[in-house]
């Protein structure tokens, strides 16, 4: 009986209905394929016309090179564009995940009057559309006569930044065992010890992950920035401003090395992670 | 007494700081939408003289826009939803031990810069891409039909670059279904379809209306799609609001529309949370 043996009372399954019975299968798995790549068309094109030998304007392939990848700053401006994107998103970022972590732990920890409204004034900025933020914080800054530029566009992220930072540490702190730090109590340290030996280590993993995330909207931002940003000219600017004419190679090399470098920071983060957690 | 203070210490200089510059900002946004120009001064001086018409002419003159504005962040939200649901479901519950690796996957694509997708969506459904001349080969599209400059075009951006969005709160909630809550349904002689009606649906709600909600509200006020993608009859408040700061330099009406935006949202929000009836989002 181990042998399968041809069985004449079997009928034949033709083809068509053996393809629908694995199509009906495997259905939810042609779907992630269908689904993943579309969501991978963009990237595999940014990536693959990054090696495209065009000149200054990158819209019809004309053969491959690895000239960009040598030279990623060759076109104008686009290094220096990256630089202020990745200084305002320091900045912002910094300054973000301080504010926040400390509303995260006003809300998280504590019982006090108040706490519902916090929670509001929480959510607004990120029930706001862009637009809207970014133009009413321009007019402030006229009224005030505050010319557009650098700071003016660090003010802007942090501001949108600091919401995703609560939300995101409140989260790790809700997730907290609370008797972790009634043991520390018990064992004689004193609230700040506790803090700074319990609670802050395990919150920490909660820290960093809001701060790539508002690094990552801080970097990635446009509208907001085009608003408030006057002549400073951060990366998406670049982009957008050069879209029209098509943007140089360079542009796309520095949004594949985004790509692989934010890839490879959240996989090591898993590695970590499961590791710690085994 | 310490105890009692130390919230509100924590919470002073974040609260500081966006009173200063989310709050005080939005109420000056709104003084000067009432405000009207200066006679017989600059280009971009106004005087406050709480015209409220602004707000009638802001919206009579940009009606379209603004139909357009709701319509496309509907539809793409919509889109985004049917797209991503089989997807958050399939990580969820099919994918083992890989599921996060497929987390990571889903997120990836939006490591490069959105307005870098942006404009690979318009060189690719371009002339010059390769799928136009594909779709016109197989006679699906007519030789003139264009797909960039389109509403098409423009929709498809908004559902693509919102799409994580939309995601990720649905797999937040679909993952924390009980699996044995699907089982008991089949106990029960639910077919699949109602299961899916009386369990798993019902159960991820959090997840669709938070989903939903973070893909509509910057769908609504988006402008990179529709001037990246789009024409000019593509045009959404976004690009006007957009264009009245800084070509126009009129300031009271960029201010009344915001508002007027803003406004429509929250009480689009509002109508769809309680219908929803789901209000743990805060």
């Amino acid at each position: 009986m181990s042998k399968k043996i041809a069985d004449p009372t079997i009928p034949r399954i033709p083809a068509a209905a053996k393809f629908q019975r694995w199509f009906g299968r495997n259905l939810i798995r042609v779907y992630m394929v269908i689904a993943f790549t579309y969501l991978f068309i963009p990237v595999a094109y940014t990536f693959a016309f990054s090696f495209n030998d065009a000149g200054k304007s990158n819209l019809i392939w004309k053969g491959f090179t690895f000239r960009n990848w040598q030279n990623p700053c060759g076109a104008p401006e686009v290094c220096s564009a990256l630089a202020n994107s990745i200084k305002i998103g320091f900045l912002a970022t910094l300054f973000a995940t301080i504010l926040g972590t400390m509303i995260a732990f006003a809300i998280g920890r504590h019982q006090f009057k108040g706490r519902s409204t916090s929670n509001l004034l929480i959510f607004l900025p990120m029930a706001t559309p862009e637009i809207v933020l970014g133009a009413s914080l321009l007019s402030l800054f006229l009224v005030f006569k505050i010319n557009p530029g650098f700071w003016p566009t660090v003010i802007a992220h942090v501001m949108f930044c600091i919401s995703f930072v609560v939300v995101t540490v409140k989260a790790r702190i809700a997730s907290l065992d609370p008797r972790l730090e009634q043991a520390a109590m018990d064992l004689y340290a004193n609230e700040f010890e506790t803090f700074r030996r319990v609670t802050l280590p395990l919150v920490a993993p909660g820290i960093a992950g809001a701060a790539l995330l508002a690094f990552s909207l801080s970097f990635d931002d446009f509208i907001i920035t085009n608003f408030n940003s006057g002549t400073v000219i951060t990366f998406p600017k670049f982009v957008y401003t050069a879209a029209a004419r098509g943007i140089p190679a360079q542009a796309n090399v520095i949004g594949s090395g985004m790509f692989f470098l934010a890839l490879a920071i959240v996989l090591a983060g898993q590695f970590v992670n499961g590791r710690k957690a085994r | 007494m310490g105890k009692i203070r130390t919230p509100y210490l924590l919470l002073l200089p974040g609260f500081g700081f966006l009173f200063t510059f989310f709050i005080l900002p939005i109420l000056n946004l709104a003084q000067t939408s009432t405000q009207t120009p200066v006679g017989g001064g600059d280009t971009g001086q106004y005087e406050q003289t709480f015209r409220f018409q602004n707000y009638i002419d802001a919206f009579v003159d940009n009606k379209e826009q603004f139909a357009r504005s709701f319509i496309y962040a509907i539809i793409a939200t919509i889109l985004a939803l049917m797209i991503s649901y089989p997807l958050a479901y399939a990580i969820a519950f099919k994918a083992g031990k890989y599921k996060n690796f497929l987390l990571v996957l889903v997120v990836a694509p939006f490591f490069t810069s959105f307005l870098l997708r942006t404009v690979a969506w318009k060189q690719i459904l371009g002339e010059e891409g390769f799928v136009v001349p594909t779709l016109r080969s197989l006679g699906i599209i007519s030789q003139s039909t264009t797909l960039t400059s389109t509403s098409f075009a423009v929709v498809m951006g908004m559902t693509y670059n919102f799409l994580p969005f939309m995601t990720l709160p649905l797999y937040a909630s679909i993952d924390r279904i009980d699996p044995r809550t699907l089982e008991a349904s089949g106990d029960l002689y639910a077919n699949a379809f109602t299961t899916f009606r009386k369990v798993t649906l019902p159960l991820s709600m959090p997840g669709v209306v938070a989903g939903t909600l973070l893909t509509f509200i910057p769908a609504a006020g988006d402008y990179v799609n529709a001037s990246i993608l789009g024409s000019p009859n593509t045009k959404m408040i976004g690009n006007v609001i957009e264009s009245r700061y800084f070509k126009i330099v009129d300031y009271p009406t960029a201010a009344a529309l915001s508002f007027t935006l803003m406004a429509a949202i929250l009480i689009l929000v509002t109508i769809y949370i309680r219908k929803a009836g789901t209000e743990e989002l805060v």
